[in-house]
């Protein structure tokens, strides 16, 4: 890597072999180099070059194959007309929307309800962190079960006889969305909790001691001390819990199928269905330009902010 | 060549950042050096380079005459001992031992050899089947220098191989050490940032600061003679007082503090005879040689003060107090029983301390 | 040091690992009498929040076990009055996927096949990625590993398309091995970082320990880091066989139909059935399918939590 520079090297040439060898130069590290070869093709060939690939094409007419000409915004116009992409794309603010804070919050409290020296703790956390686990092929399916309206929770609690028992989300284009967050974050919350719960845990007890010492209710020391301290934790939760509804997917093939009619439809959904369904391959990836575009105005900022909090430090 | 190590103008950076600038230092056949400095001044980058795990920006590294500035850690012919130990936790003593022999291909018989001398030498025979995790440290720092001596190499590399250890087994090993020194008489690079260590193991310390040696020399020059105010003040615990002044120079030199009192320094030794004028010029004086009570009588410098601070170290006791409107710390034999507010004289002699330029900081 | 995601996966990786999952961690109040009003009110709303997840486990449970005129009487509470596996012999061996009624079981297989390939050769170049990028740093490995994270946030959907075409010129295309490439590829970021950051928690002097010894690149990897790593496998495996076993896109888009790993089928099964649903058959599917990464969770406890915290990444 490093070379000698050249009038050092010189003065000492005659007491040995002074200067490293041109081969020693390419066989230095060649193991390793070697080794990073799949990370290096990965990053080049799938992570810039299939991005670029997708975002260049999307300025074309393709259709069954990727070879149409250079249309410019075209598809992009056309993306913003169609009804079903719109809707995709409000179902995904609302969703986004009512999950981060949900998600968060509900997290949040859970994993503060769970720091009060629970008994059974491992065991609370063990049952909330479970549905994670599953896939959400898995997860929708069993809500669409429970959320059948003639058989399942709905149609259980009117046949006990609470007639007026309302539970078909599932089927009412206005609620669809609910009975998505619902098994949404049946699946989700665990998580954050248990993230959660390892950040109250992180914060030094003397802070707590202090508090005490100072007679500050614990409520105001969760909500006004702990909480600003636990800023990194939720920054990574909602990284990470915004870069998954942004990719929300399998979870809606499952449970809803996009329906009823397009009312629960998302956009890598429509991506999907117009890649491989309806075979216009340049409206599909105006699409996933489009969901690339989402990301990149989540995680920009937040790396960032992430870089700049960093260069501060050293 | 003579020399076991040679460095030659050596540089090191890491992007903007020099570490090591220009750096020449020689070793002899068998000496024992310590490169002693604070954390980051660029000792164990040094030894690092030495060793072959840092690729240098410029210089030459040179051992046993040849030059391996461009060569594998492997193929330079030294041992190293890490602080942390660096024992591969999940293979025996044994193995650990002999780990780099394998690697080199060597055949069994003789690698069972020098694996029994090694631990012969070391006593840790009995531990030869235990895992690292069954040790203690010192004798995890045992295996760690075994595991260099089983290479038979001319030159070792100690990394602050002390500073994990306890008080009372460090001076056991410290020990242990020069004893294996004196027995094997290689070459020894230490690096520390203890000066205990340094005073009592080093033929020679380099005293290093911001990737630059400052001064070279035998443990008792390094004491008694500091080249510069930086050693004066890096080198003795407590530390040196420092009496900042005029220095005004003829036939008999002497050094004005602000406080106006006047120290007559013509038993001092000048480096280069002092311009007459004044320069701004610190006359260091170590605490043992501030002399407390009677033993002042005979010194050239005298002054009645009062004692501020006693603090009775066991064997001798700190005395805090103020000459020449300086605060300064003496050390006087326990037996004295100061006490804080006695008054009582105390002196020294100037020619037993250091005078530097301020300036430069260099000695006078 | 400027990949973005790292700092916030440690955040959640040390947290969860160093502080998060000891007991005597708690940080509320005092501890209290059992019985007073304000833990009756804590602990009521732990229970209702304990039956919201148990409920869709309980309900899957039970229906798997109905006949169907059992469900068809419409109470979802009530546990199986005639207690019946015919829903699991069908589930697994003759439910219709659409095209077939061969049940479960091959696409159980097929996720095996694809399991197992993927898990194994994901972890290895991501071990072998993070070890280089610790101990053999060379001009822009920093670099590549920070697009590699900042990529992983970037949606399936954008590399999907030509990563069809890529497959397809490969000749793997529809075949196993295009869903393996795939998951080595997307499983690469996550499991090189936690990789990466396990090895750069060991102490560096082991490897230059090893360099003074005259062991290489592969040597120190096989004989020195590896024998140190199993905490950090056992976590790889643990993220990568949930991930890869849930996974569902990769699945149905490069596997072809012969391939469809159980998820697809599970939910052709469910969704593209033709005529009347079986919902006792449906369910015990959902069963069958959750089991494995179920299993997994319950078995490994604390190494999964550790997982997943730097598994979510992944999305």
């Amino acid at each position: 890597m490093t070379q000698a520079t050249s009038s050092d090297e010189v003065r000492y040439q005659d007491e040995g072999k002074a200067r490293r060898s041109l081969g020693r130069v390419l066989t230095h590290n060649l193991s390793a180099k070697i080794a990073a070869t799949p990370m290096v093709v990965t990053v080049l060939v799938v992570f810039i070059g299939c991005t670029l690939w997708t975002i260049w094409y999307s300025f074309t007419d393709s259709r069954l194959l990727p070879t149409g000409d250079f249309v410019g915004f075209e598809q992009y116009e056309r993306l913003f007309n169609t009804s079903r992409w719109n809707r995709s794309v409000s179902n995904l603010i609302w969703y986004g929307a009512f999950s981060l804070v949900l998600t968060l919050s509900l997290g949040f409290l859970l994993a503060v309800l769970l720091d009060q020296k629970v008994r059974f703790e491992s065991a609370f956390r063990t049952i909330m962190l479970y549905p994670f686990a599953l896939s959400f092929i898995v997860t929708g399916l069993v809500w669409q079960w429970i959320m059948n309206p003639t058989l399942g929770l709905q149609g259980t609690l009117r046949n006990m006889g609470w007639e007026s028992f309302t539970f078909d989300w599932i089927a009412q284009s206005d609620m669809v969305i609910y009975a998505l967050l619902i098994a949404g974050l049946w699946q989700g919350t665990g998580f954050v909790m248990v993230l959660m719960l390892a950040g109250l845990r992180s914060i030094d007890d003397d802070i707590w001691k202090a508090a005490r010492v100072d007679g500050i209710p614990a409520w105001r020391t969760y909500l006004f001390i702990v909480l600003p301290m636990m800023r990194g934790v939720f920054v990574t939760a909602v990284v990470l819990v915004g870069a998954g509804i942004v990719r929300l997917y399998d979870l809606v093939v499952a449970l809803t199928n996009g329906g009823p009619g397009i009312a629960s439809e998302v956009p890598a959904k429509y991506v999907y269905d117009y890649m491989f369904t309806a075979g216009n391959i340049g409206q599909a990836l105006a699409a996933s330009t489009m969901m690339l575009v989402t990301v990149m105005i989540i995680i920009v900022p937040w790396a960032y902010l992430e870089f700049g909090g960093r260069s501060k430090k050293s | 060549m003579d020399h076991s190590v040679s460095i030659r103008d050596l540089s090191l950076s890491f992007g903007n950042v020099r570490v090591l600038e220009h750096l020449n230092l020689d070793i002899g056949q068998g000496e024992f050096i310590v490169l002693l400095g604070p954390s980051g001044c660029g000792k164990s980058t040094l030894l690092n380079c030495i060793a072959g795990l840092l690729d240098v920006t410029g210089g030459q590294i040179f051992i046993s005459g040849k030059n391996v500035t461009w060569e594998e850690p492997k193929d330079r012919g030294i041992g190293m001992v890490f602080q942390s130990y660096a024992l591969y936790p999940q293979m025996t003593v044994e193995r650990n031992l002999s780990f780099g022999l394998r690697v080199a291909g060597m055949d069994k018989k003789e690698i069972d050899q020098r694996v029994k001398r090694a631990s012969e030498i070391l006593q840790i025979e009995p531990l030869l089947k235990r895992k690292p995790a069954a040790l203690s440290g010192g004798q995890r720092q045992r295996v760690a220098i075994g595991r260099a001596l089983v290479r038979d190499v001319d030159v070792f590399l100690f990394d602050e191989p002390l500073s994990n250890l306890d008080a009372k087994l460090r001076s056991d090993l410290r020990v242990e050490i020069k004893r294996l020194h004196q027995r094997l008489k290689n070459t020894m690079i230490y690096v520390t940032h203890d000066q205990i260590e340094a005073l009592t193991l080093a033929d020679r310390i380099a005293i290093m600061k911001n990737g630059v040696i400052q001064q070279l020399a035998d443990p008792h020059t390094i004491y008694n003679r500091p080249t510069n105010l930086y050693v004066a003040g890096f080198i003795g615990s407590p530390s040196m007082n420092f009496l900042e002044g005029d220095l005004i120079g003829g036939d008999q030199p002497t050094i004005r503090l602000e406080s106006g009192t006047t120290i007559p320094v013509g038993g001092y030794e000048f480096e280069t005879k002092p311009k007459s004028g004044s320069t701004k010029a610190v006359l260091g004086i170590r605490p043992e040689h501030i002399l407390v009570g009677e033993a002042a009588a005979s010194m050239p410098y005298q002054e009645d003060v009062v004692i501020e601070i006693v603090e009775p170290m066991g064997s001798d006791t700190l005395a805090y107090t103020t000459v020449g409107g300086v605060s300064v710390s003496a050390r006087a034999d326990s037996e004295l029983d100061l006490k804080a507010g006695q008054k009582l004289r105390v002196g020294f002699d100037p020619g037993r301390g250091s005078i530097f330029d301020v300036e430069t900081t260099n000695r006078l | 040091m400027s990949n973005p995601a790292q700092l916030s996966t440690n955040v959640a990786l040390d947290a969860v690992d160093n502080k998060g999952m000891r007991l005597e961690g708690n940080h509320g109040p005092r501890p209290k009498p059992f019985f007073t009003p304000k833990r009756i009110v804590l602990y009521s709303i732990l229970f209702v929040a304990c039956l919201y997840y148990l409920f869709p486990l309980y309900v899957m449970v039970v229906t798997s076990f109905k006949t169907m005129p059992e469900i068809r009487f419409g109470n979802i509470f009530a546990p199986p009055i005639e207690f019946t596996g015919e829903p699991w012999v069908k589930a697994w061996t003759s439910a219709c996927t659409g095209l077939t009624c061969n049940g479960l079981n091959p696409g159980f297989w097929n996720s095996v096949k694809i399991l197992i390939p993927s898990v194994l050769l994901s972890t290895v170049v991501a071990a072998v990625n993070g070890y280089g990028l610790v101990n053999w740093k060379f001009k822009g490995s920093e670099i590549f590993f920070s697009i590699l994270i900042f990529g992983s946030f970037i949606p399936y959907q954008v590399m999907i398309y030509p990563l069809v075409m890529i497959t397809r010129e490969l000749g793997i295309y529809g075949s196993i091995w295009a869903v393996i490439l795939v998951h080595t590829i997307f499983g690469m970021p996550i499991l090189t970082l936690l990789f990466r950051n396990y090895f750069a928690s060991l102490p560096v002097e082991l490897f230059k320990a090893a360099r003074v010894d005259g062991a290489g690149f592969w040597r120190i990897f096989f004989e020195i880091m590896l024998p140190m790593s199993l905490p950090i496998i056992v976590v790889a495996l643990i993220l990568q066989v949930t991930g890869i076993w849930n996974d569902f896109l990769f699945g149905v888009v490069f596997a072809g139909t012969q391939n469809y790993p159980m998820t697809v089928q599970l939910n052709n099964i469910v969704n593209s059935a033709q005529g009347s649903p079986e919902y006792n058959v449906n369910m015990a599917a959902t069963i069958l399918t959750g089991l494995v990464p179920l299993i997994i969770y319950f078995i490994s406890g604390r190494l999964f939590v550790r997982g997943i915290a730097a598994g979510a990444v992944k999305g």
